[in-house]
């Protein structure tokens, strides 16, 4: 039997009146390509904050490997092996490229190692930089970086944290159909590491060639999970996507 | 290894410029260079300190009054109550300024920008409220604290021995914030002023690196103020939390650079320098106008500072 990675359970999310996530159920075994869509206002960004620990969830439970990861901040969540990557680029902007990768090294891999020398460190970047392929761009500050190359730092700095669950938030929005085929080959390379990889995107292509599951949410509810074509033939995702 | 051996040679550089600085306030063979000198460089551990907060981690203070105010009124107070020499006052000052900065990063740091800024301005208020209330530290009036004409032991006239201390707390304050600008705490510090957010989401514990920074520079300030009242001779509210303080050591790590250990020395012992000049030859006065028309220049010509400007100038050639 495959293991829980992650478990989810009845979460709930409101904002004043308003209900952002609504019971909210979900498991992600370890080593899963999961799809999670949704149309603009769904709530996909709010459960990403909540399963990280941006956002404080009012109900429910996220159990992280049989963890209760309630009242666990952001970092301490990033420690135990989560990690994200943000819908819009915020890289570390004082920092070069290599830089932003230092301070995920200094303050996870070093935190649970001890001990790590500065060469292990330099070693590190440049693997990581290798494999999102911007190792020539290590000395550069992030403003000098493309919106793609902006977006695989964005992954290149989750990835640092070693992490057992990467939650990639739109990593993929705005780019060309290449630089998405790009980003796609990465995550699924990243997965075949051994990484459990959850994907948010509207690029349904890039959703249904990365995705051994899918999970649809329409306003903060969960309407579907299953193999992506069931979903995609599901009559509730027909009409929450194309109006009846 | 290698840093550690590179920190160890800085400290004996430090150390070696700090005799430099002192031989020759000496050989001026004027007690006026001391008196003067000891103000500047009392603006370099300001500086300095309000760099580590301000500079490194983003978080930008205008209570430096309040931290120097409580160094200089823990004197007052241990002068009065238990008499001690001035470097076990300077460690006293930094413990008390230290835990002040400690308690105000819980209350506060969950504010950001122009709102950290009004709450810092805000505890200044407070506490100088209360010292104008506590009749033992002199309230309101004041109070005088009378120096020895000479330090026991020491061959030494007094304002050259405040000198000394005031020189070695700047040294001790540059060693610190060397230091700390290139370790784990520095880029964890860096992370938090770029995006606190993905700070947080690279495994930072932001909340306690924000904490170490107020506690560092709230102790490294109180360090400042602790030999003030020997210096000054008479300390009232007024003039330990002047606003001058809050003022100018933003104005200075802002006109040196305020991603460097450099920038606030450069700023402060510019415009420390360039305000005793004018002290002296125009009026004293005329400093704040000085600070102000100097920071409009150079927010409009160099934002980064002297070593933005170098960097830039330097880049281009």
């Amino acid at each position: 039997m495959a293991t829980q990675l992650l478990d989810v359970e009845r979460l709930s999310k409101r904002f004043g009146g308003f209900v952002a996530l609504d019971e909210i159920s979900l498991v992600v075994t370890a080593g899963e390509r999961v799809g999670l869509i949704g149309p603009n206002g769904s709530g996909k960004s709010t459960l990403v904050n909540c399963l990280c620990g941006t956002l404080v969830n009012e109900a429910g439970t996220v159990r992280f490997e049989g963890r209760d990861l309630a009242g666990h901040s952001a970092h301490q969540r990033t420690h135990l092996g989560m990690a994200r990557s943000f819908q819009l680029p915020r890289p570390f902007t004082g920092m070069t490229v290599a830089d932003n990768l230092r301070v995920p090294l200094l303050y996870t891999v070093g935190a649970r190692r001890k001990t790590l020398t500065e060469s292990e460190i330099g070693t590190r970047c440049e693997e990581l930089l290798t494999l999102v392929g911007l190792a020539d761009r290590a000395r550069h500050l992030p403003r000098d970086l493309t919106q793609v190359d902006m977006r695989k730092l964005e992954l290149a700095r989750a990835m640092a944290t070693e992490p057992k669950l990467l939650i990639a938030d739109e990593a993929m929005a705005g780019l060309s159909n290449s630089e998405v085929n790009d980003i796609v080959g990465l995550l699924i390379r990243l997965n075949e590491g051994g990484i459990t990889v959850i994907l948010i995107e509207h690029i349904m292509r890039a959703v249904m060639s990365f995705s051994q599951r899918l999970v649809v949410l329409v306003s903060g509810k969960k309407i579907a999970d299953g193999r992506p074509d069931d979903v995609m033939r599901d009559a509730e995702v027909e009409r929450a996507y194309l109006g009846q | 290894m290698n840093s550690a051996i590179r920190s160890g040679t800085f400290v004996l550089a430090c150390s070696a410029v700090a005799a430099i600085v002192f031989v020759g306030a000496w050989t001026a063979g004027n007690d006026y260079v001391f008196f003067a000198g000891y103000t500047v460089l009392q603006f370099v551990v300001l500086a300095t300190a309000w760099n580590i907060l301000g500079g490194y981690t983003g978080y930008v203070n205008f209570g430096t009054a309040a931290f120097f105010a409580l160094g200089a009124y823990s004197t007052v107070f241990f002068h009065k109550f238990y008499p001690m020499p001035v470097p076990v006052l300077v460690i006293i000052g930094a413990v008390v300024s230290g835990l002040v900065g400690l308690g105000m990063g819980y209350l506060t740091l969950r504010l950001r920008g122009a709102f950290f800024a009004i709450a810092t301005l805000a505890l200044a208020v407070v506490l100088q409220t209360l010292v104008v209330n506590w009749n033992y530290v002199g309230g309101a009036r004041g109070a005088y604290v009378i120096r020895p004409a000479a330090v026991e032991g020491l061959s030494l006239p007094y304002i050259q021995y405040l000198f000394l201390i005031m020189l070695a707390l700047a040294a001790t304050a540059i060693v610190t914030a060397r230091i700390v600008e290139r370790s784990k705490l520095g880029f964890g510090f860096a992370a938090i002023r770029d995006d606190e957010l993905a700070a947080e989401a690279s495994g930072v514990p932001t909340l306690k690196l924000k904490l170490i920074a107020t506690t560092l520079s709230g102790a490294l300030m109180g360090m400042a103020g602790a030999p003030f009242p020997y210096y000054i001779g008479y300390l009232q509210p007024s003039s330990a939390f002047a606003l001058e303080y809050a003022v100018n050591s933003i104005a200075m790590p802002m006109i040196g650079g305020t991603t460097s250990w450099v920038g606030p020395l450069l700023g402060a012992l510019l415009l420390g320098t360039l305000q005793q000049i004018t002290t002296v030859t125009i009026s004293s006065a005329v400093n704040l106008l000085i600070v102000g028309l100097l920071l409009v220049g150079f927010v409009i010509i160099a934002p980064n500072g002297l070593i933005g400007l170098w960097q830039r100038l330097f880049r281009k050639q």
